[in-house]
């Protein structure tokens, strides 16, 4: 190398450079998250000790968590993307019934509309695969749209919402199906491993794999390049529709995973029980501290975000405290989070 | 004389009834900062988009190492060796410098597998870190987002990334546009040690007397048309203000 100016100031390298707290509070979106969380935790404990703070309440509230955590966490990628899904109830609600039917034809009870059915794992695992595929197909549509047209994320998934609860309520003619294989209400929806209730580990699992993905693959760097600068990121070489149609379809997927987790859950479908699951999903992801505008977010954000309006209720219950005021609180928190990260926003940019 | 690295020869280019080039010349050699200067309108950003691979020209030829080429996208321009550093289309702000700099060719692990496969982050920093110091880029901790760096420093990054996979060319469009002094001067020194790298570097820019400090080569445009060449220690503000806005070809013009 031929350098003829003075000799170049090194580079501080980054990781060491980092301290370990630094690096929490970037991966927490600012930590004030995480204070509010348990402060929460802290207050309610105190408060009411032996009701808030026993292993029931507190598995209970986990379980109530973990459906909308996995939706959460794909609505986490598309925002990461400076997209947004709103369909993400609708293909729950969607995939739970395709996938409901599906078992309930193979059980060969297909006019038990009413009580559990004797199915099979093997009729379980292949309404599995219908739940996640019928999401899945879903996801691709929103991604296909958003990637190809140039029509916005929040119009693409407005239709696509009304598209997927209108088809099925179509299938079903409105009516829930009620016919869940036992096995599954049992063993998935109130069944326990180890002591920890099995929709708990299935949310854990994927938001551990979610994390992985986002901070050690190409997947990871991709979506945040993606939201960052678009153009940017495409110039640099990163496959920018096929980043879009895949982080939509992850959505798509996991919002049919977790329509399985539901019918498990409540054994039965909700069809009219998901309206609100894509406001829940967004606030969740905004308080975790992924920005709106993309780029930036985290798993663990995410999680948390899951658990504070939750929490919430949960707490709120147990004081006495008439539970609309959660929506109340929630919608507070909700707008003092997307205020804070404005001022961040507007601090990188001055700067 | 050697063959010119990159020539663009007799280049047209009409957008409806507006000439944006009309036979456009320019020439760049390896090692060399080549300025292209010009006032507003002729024709520079297109002659650009052209070499970049955004624009295709009407008519006119490009050659590289004395070899006529096509540069229909800006992959195929990249694929020959040719980065270009818009003003400000170069980078994800989000991430860190590091993350800008492998963007797009990050450095896997091996042996995971071919879906689930992790970046080799640690030796993506290490590579990084050696880059920005071998070309002087001194960045407070390279594990900050970029947009939140100076925009000298952001400026140096999009170059050295820009540097790091073109193994040919490098144009810069208007690099120091909205820098202060300090930082325009680390910059064109950046630019500097670029081109000693052996890559030929085109520069875009408006201000004179970068040009007259920095450039080892002067091309003036002027409605589409390459109006005047100097070499290195020729030109001066005038001269070269001259060039841009009269009305007859200077005498200096290379043959």
């Amino acid at each position: 190398m031929r350098l003829t100016d003075e000799s170049p100031k090194a580079v501080v390298p980054e990781a060491a450079e980092q301290s370990l707290s630094e690096r929490w509070r970037e991966r927490l979106g600012g930590g004030w998250i995480l204070l509010l969380l348990v402060v929460l935790l802290a207050v309610f404990t105190i408060l009411r000790p032996a009701q808030f703070a026993t292993p029931f309440n507190l598995s209970t509230l986990a379980t109530d968590a973990a459906i909308l955590l996995v939706v959460a966490i794909g609505q986490a990628f598309v925002i990461m993307t400076a997209g947004i899904d709103l369909s993400v109830g609708s293909v729950l609600v969607f995939s739970s019934v395709t996938s409901a039917l599906t078992m309930l034809a193979l059980s060969g009870e297909s006019t038990a509309t009413y009580g559990q059915t004797d199915a099979s794992w093997g009729v379980i695992a292949i309404g599995l695969v219908v739940a996640v595929v019928s999401g899945l197909a879903w996801g691709l549509i929103n991604g296909l749209l958003v990637s190809r047209t140039r029509i916005p994320a929040l119009i693409v998934t407005l239709g696509t919402m009304g598209m997927a609860l209108g088809a099925a309520q179509v299938i079903t003619n409105g009516q829930d199906v009620r016919g869940i294989p036992a096995l599954l209400v049992t063993w998935v929806g109130s069944g326990q491993l180890a002591g920890i209730p099995v929709l708990i580990l299935v949310a854990v699992v994927v938001a551990v794999v979610a994390a992985v993905a986002l901070n050690k693959t190409r997947f990871g760097t991709w979506t945040l390049a993606t939201g960052s600068n678009e153009e940017a990121a495409r110039r640099s070489g990163v496959k920018v529709r096929a980043q879009l149609l895949k982080v939509y379809a992850l959505s798509g997927a996991l919002a049919g995973l977790a329509g399985m987790m539901a019918i498990a859950r409540f054994s039965t479908t909700t069809i009219g029980g998901h309206t609100q699951d894509n406001l829940a999903t967004i606030s969740a992801v905004v308080l975790g501290g992924t920005s709106l505008f993309g780029g930036v977010g985290t798993i663990l954000g995410t999680v948390i975000g899951v658990f504070i309006p939750v929490i919430l209720l949960n707490g709120f219950i147990i004081l006495g405290i008439p539970p609309f005021w959660q929506t109340i609180a929630m919608g507070a928190v909700l707008v003092v989070a997307v205020y804070i990260d404005q001022m961040k926003r507007k601090k990188k940019t001055l700067s | 004389m050697t063959e010119p690295l990159l020539a663009a020869r007799g280049i047209s280019k009409r957008y409806g009834h507006v000439t944006a080039l009309d036979g456009a010349e320019l020439t760049v050699n390896a090692g060399e900062i080549c300025a292209l200067i010009g006032d507003n309108g002729a024709g520079k950003s297109t002659l650009v988009k052209i070499l970049s691979g955004v624009e295709r020209p009407d008519s006119g030829t490009i050659e590289l190492e004395g070899e006529p080429v096509t540069i229909s996208t800006p992959t195929e321009a990249q694929d020959r060796g040719i980065a270009t550093v818009f003003q400000d289309l170069a980078l994800a702000p989000d991430l860190t410098p590091t993350e800008n700099f492998f963007l797009g060719r990050e450095v896997m692990q091996k042996g995971l597998g071919r879906v689930f496969r992790f970046t080799d982050k640690k030796k993506m920093q290490k590579e990084a870190a050696k880059e920005f110091a071998d070309l002087g880029i001194t960045l407070r901790s390279a594990g900050v987002s970029v947009g939140s760096l100076s925009g000298g420093q952001k400026q140096s990054v999009a170059i050295a990334r820009a540097a790091k996979w073109a193994d040919k060319v490098i144009i810069l469009d208007e690099p120091t546009a909205a820098l202060g002094v300090v930082q325009t001067d680390r910059v064109l020194r950046l630019v500097r040690r670029v081109a000693d790298r052996g890559l030929g570097v085109i520069l875009v820019t408006h201000n004179m007397s970068h040009v007259v400090d920095i450039a080892d080569s002067v091309q003036v445009l002027r409605l589409g048309r390459r109006v005047a060449t100097f070499g290195k220690g020729e030109s001066s503000v005038e001269s070269l203000v001259a060039a841009m806005t009269s009305d007859t070809n200077i005498s200096k013009e290379a043959s």
